[in-house]
């Protein structure tokens, strides 16, 4: 890790007083910082923390939102919940999962720029089916809006080269 | 700004009050999680924009401007009618209008803010196209009776001074000043308040316990935890009315002795996490949490725990225990967590519902409450409509209230198909239907009623169900839901269920037998029997109670190989009808196993020993001439 790595991982430590009950808290924060949880990071905190390796992977594991593995650029999540399941939330997944070519197993691109992945429940059910775009909520899902949506953030992607050139 | 004193909440309530009804009118924009989505912040936006444009004063914070003849304008929370989102309302007059977009924010303001017109193409038509002007009147809304979610849509959702305005912390003021923490958790137990998580265990009787602990440290938690798929009441009450949800535990602090609080809300909730910090704050700064609240020597503080995505979590034991950095896993019970709760001490948890119900309480008395549901199943509850019904939303409405006026008059009917089924307490609940054996149109939601037919109430979820869905997927969809949340702890939970999924997903693949049903009754029972925890203990719920009353659909699809709703793709076969086939090969050239064939013209035919029913055929004929046999 870099100095500047360190220095932020202190800085969230110290925001939680160095309190090892805030360890799922802090681990949030790393999270928002990397989208996910880099081993370095983690066996850090456990010597700051004075917790065990195996009891922070054995936290960090346990929680669906942890991820150990490094995420894409857009994070599409698609709700599985009742409503949206019954109002056909499936074939939405699945034309995710074919367009952009990840499956369960390996749900990110190569090019690090998506991660399809499904979530439990966000309670946004009279919008049913949902997915969310780095937590933006898109409602009434179908299919071909999946196919418009990936669309749009390839094209937004473009641009943003564009501009950076 | 930090209210010392009882008289200056009086003072303040006054002031506040009279800078409200100083507003000439009032647009309180939906800034729920799902009108959000619908883009209702641009609508705030779009709206503060034209009325300075316009040269009126708007006034978006009460404390901060002078409000003489301004306009209101604010984010409130959920209105409940989502289908219809997004919601905008306007005061005095009490009218709604639906499905706003930006653009019709200049006509609104230029009708309606300015002059006192209707906008008539925002507002609410029946199938008769009769106009709804008023929010009370649409036959959603008529229906039901608002006490727990009082406030969610009526107020500046980020603003204490509304709350307060409204009368909100005047039932902190009466329990601190009136009662005794004993008359207090009388009260409550007078009124029969039971949880509203799910189990429906007497909040008063958890209250006692605590209370009558002499220990000097001792927790009040909340858990909004809400992780029943199709459930977000709890949500919506975190987000649209964080101060009830505030005052609620912090009466429960005073009835209890308890200097300390936590409020566990699911990371799927960011929304409802922002909201209630920023309220944890204001009130702080007002002196309603923190050190001496109201000059009467009583202190509480109130921290927000979030979760990280994990449905045991709900479950008292490992909610405290993950509150605490830990896996979130139960713990066996007893000791309850009324004596060894949060970092081992006494504690008082309740659901966001339950703590929403107790401001109303203390100030109009049990006595009131009782007035509404029938016997030892006082109050109202909260449910989330949703799945295939016309009008999804949030609704309260008293207990006792039937099904098919949930259903009907509130829901307006079923959508896309007939009545088949609800379900009702996600994954741990069972399903309401009309069946060969059973109607249950008629019957009363209530905690004691629902139990009576191997259903709950849950926390409120209420997913609607038409003739076209399969009961068996269903059943398979949750234990599929159980499965992956089991925690792992205990055997019978995380071997059962993961038992019972491969025995429901070879039924819905067509590889059942009559074998897979018996072992599915005898592992329902010994689950329910042997698991751990609630989750575990429920687990089997769905199963058993679609097994009871759709079991000739089971049969179905184990004697006959036949989903009677023609959900089980595997059990479907494909047909091309040769009347309406034209011949166009569309189907094909489609067919990515090469299993249709036929010549130009004429009609095609499946090879059903080639076809792998992904359904090309189907979704790609223009004349509807391939079918579920």
């Amino acid at each position: 890790m870099t100095h500047q790595e360190i220095a932020k991982l202190d800085e969230i430590l110290q925001a939680h007083d160095y309190n090892s009950t805030l360890l799922i808290a802090i681990m949030q924060e790393i999270q928002k910082e990397y989208h996910y949880l880099p081993e370095e990071a983690l066996e850090y905190i456990s010597k700051k923390l004075k917790l065990s390796e195996a009891k922070i992977y054995g936290v960090a594991t346990f929680y669906e939102n942890f991820s150990l593995e490094p995420k894409g650029k857009y994070v599409i999540k698609i709700c599985d919940g009742t409503a949206c399941h019954v109002r056909k939330s499936v074939p939405i997944l699945e034309e995710f999962r074919k367009i952009l070519k990840v499956s369960e197993a390996k749900p990110t691109t190569d090019d690090m720029m998506f991660t399809v992945e499904t979530v439990s429940c966000l309670g946004a059910c009279g919008l049913a089916p949902v997915c969310t775009v780095n937590d933006h909520v898109h409602p009434a899902m179908t299919p071909e809006k999946a196919r418009e949506l990936i669309q749009t953030l390839k094209e937004q992607e473009k641009e943003g080269e564009a501009d950076e050139d | 700004m930090k209210i010392n004193t009882r008289e200056e909440l009086i003072a303040k309530q006054e002031e506040y009050k009279a800078s409200l009804n100083s507003q000439k009118k009032q647009i309180l924009i939906c800034a729920g999680t799902g009108c959000v989505a619908g883009g209702s912040l641009n609508i705030y936006d779009k709206m503060k924009e034209i009325i300075e444009a316009k040269g009126l004063r708007c006034a978006l914070i009460l404390e901060k401007e002078p409000h003489d003849e301004s306009i209101g304008l604010k984010k409130s929370g959920c209105h409940g009618f989502c289908e219809m989102g997004p919601l905008l309302r306007i005061e005095p007059m009490g009218w709604l209008y639906l499905k706003v977009k930006v653009e019709d924010c200049e006509e609104i303001i230029e009708k309606s803010i300015i002059n006192d017109e209707v906008v008539d193409r925002l507002v609410y038509k029946d199938k008769t196209l009769k106009s709804y002007v008023k929010q009370e009147d649409i036959p959603f809304y008529k229906q039901q009776t608002r006490i727990a979610l009082e406030y969610c849509g009526r107020i500046n959702a980020e603003s204490i001074a509304e709350y307060i305005a409204l009368g909100g912390y005047s039932a902190v003021a009466k329990a601190l000043f009136d009662m005794t923490p004993q008359q207090i958790v009388d009260e409550v137990s007078e009124a029969a308040l039971r949880g509203r998580g799910g189990g429906g265990f007497p909040a008063g009787r958890k209250w006692q316990q605590v209370l009558d602990q002499d220990v000097e440290e001792k927790y009040i938690v909340c858990n909004g935890d809400e992780g029943d798929p199709g459930a977000f009441m709890d949500r919506s009450m975190m987000e649209g009315e964080p101060h009830r949800v505030i005052e609620g535990m912090l009466i429960a602090a005073i009835a209890t002795n308890a200097h300390h609080g936590y409020i566990y809300v699911r990371a799927e909730y960011p929304l409802a996490v922002e909201r209630l910090q920023t309220a944890i704050d204001k009130a702080m700064d007002k002196g309603l949490l923190g050190k001496d609240i109201l000059g009467s020597g009583f202190d509480f503080d109130l921290h927000i725990s979030q979760g990280a995505g994990a449905f045991v979590c709900g479950e008292g034991s490992a909610l405290t225990t993950s509150i605490e950095g830990n896996r979130g896993m139960p713990r066996v019970k007893p000791p309850r967590t009324v004596e060894h709760g949060l970092f081992d001490k006494p504690t008082v948890l309740n659901n966001v519902e339950t703590f929403c119900n107790v401001p109303p309480i203390i100030l109009n008395g049990a006595e009131w409450y009782k007035g509404y549901g029938p016997e030892n199943n006082h109050g109202t509850k909260a449910f989330a409509l949703t799945g295939n019904v016309n009008n999804t939303g949030l609704i309260e409405v008293p207990m006792g209230t039937t099904l098919r006026e949930v259903i009907f008059d509130i829901g307006g009917g079923v959508k896309g198909g007939d009545f088949k089924a609800v379900q009702i307490g996600g994954p741990s609940g069972g399903c309401l239907c009309i069946s060969a054996t059973e109607d249950h149109l008629d019957m009363k939601l209530d905690f004691d009623s629902l139990k009576k037919v191997g259903a709950m109430i849950g926390s409120g979820g209420l997913v609607v169900m038409n003739d076209k869905s399969c009961m068996v997927e269903v059943a398979r969809f949750f234990m599929n839901f159980t499965q992956n949340e089991s925690c792992g702890k205990c055997v019978p939970c995380r071997e059962g269920t993961k038992r019972m999924l491969e025995l429901l997903t070879d039924i819905t693949e067509g590889r059942g037998t009559m074998a897979h049903i018996e072992l599915l009754e005898k592992l329902s029972d010994t689950v329910s029997a042997t698991a751990l925890c609630g989750l575990g203990k429920t687990a089997a719920s769905p199963v058993v109670s679609t097994l009871k009353y759709f079991r000739d659909e089971y049969m179905a699809h184990v004697v006959d190989r036949k989903c009677p709703a023609g959900q089980c793709k595997a059990l479907t076969t494909l047909q091309i009808d040769p009347e309406l086939c034209k011949g166009c090969t569309k189907c094909a050239r489609m067919c990515p196993v090469g299993a249709i064939s036929g010549k130009v013209k004429e009609p095609h035919v499946i090879d059903t020993a080639k076809c792998i029913k992904c359904g090309a055929c189907k979704d790609g004929c223009n004349f509807g001439a391939v079918k579920e046999a």
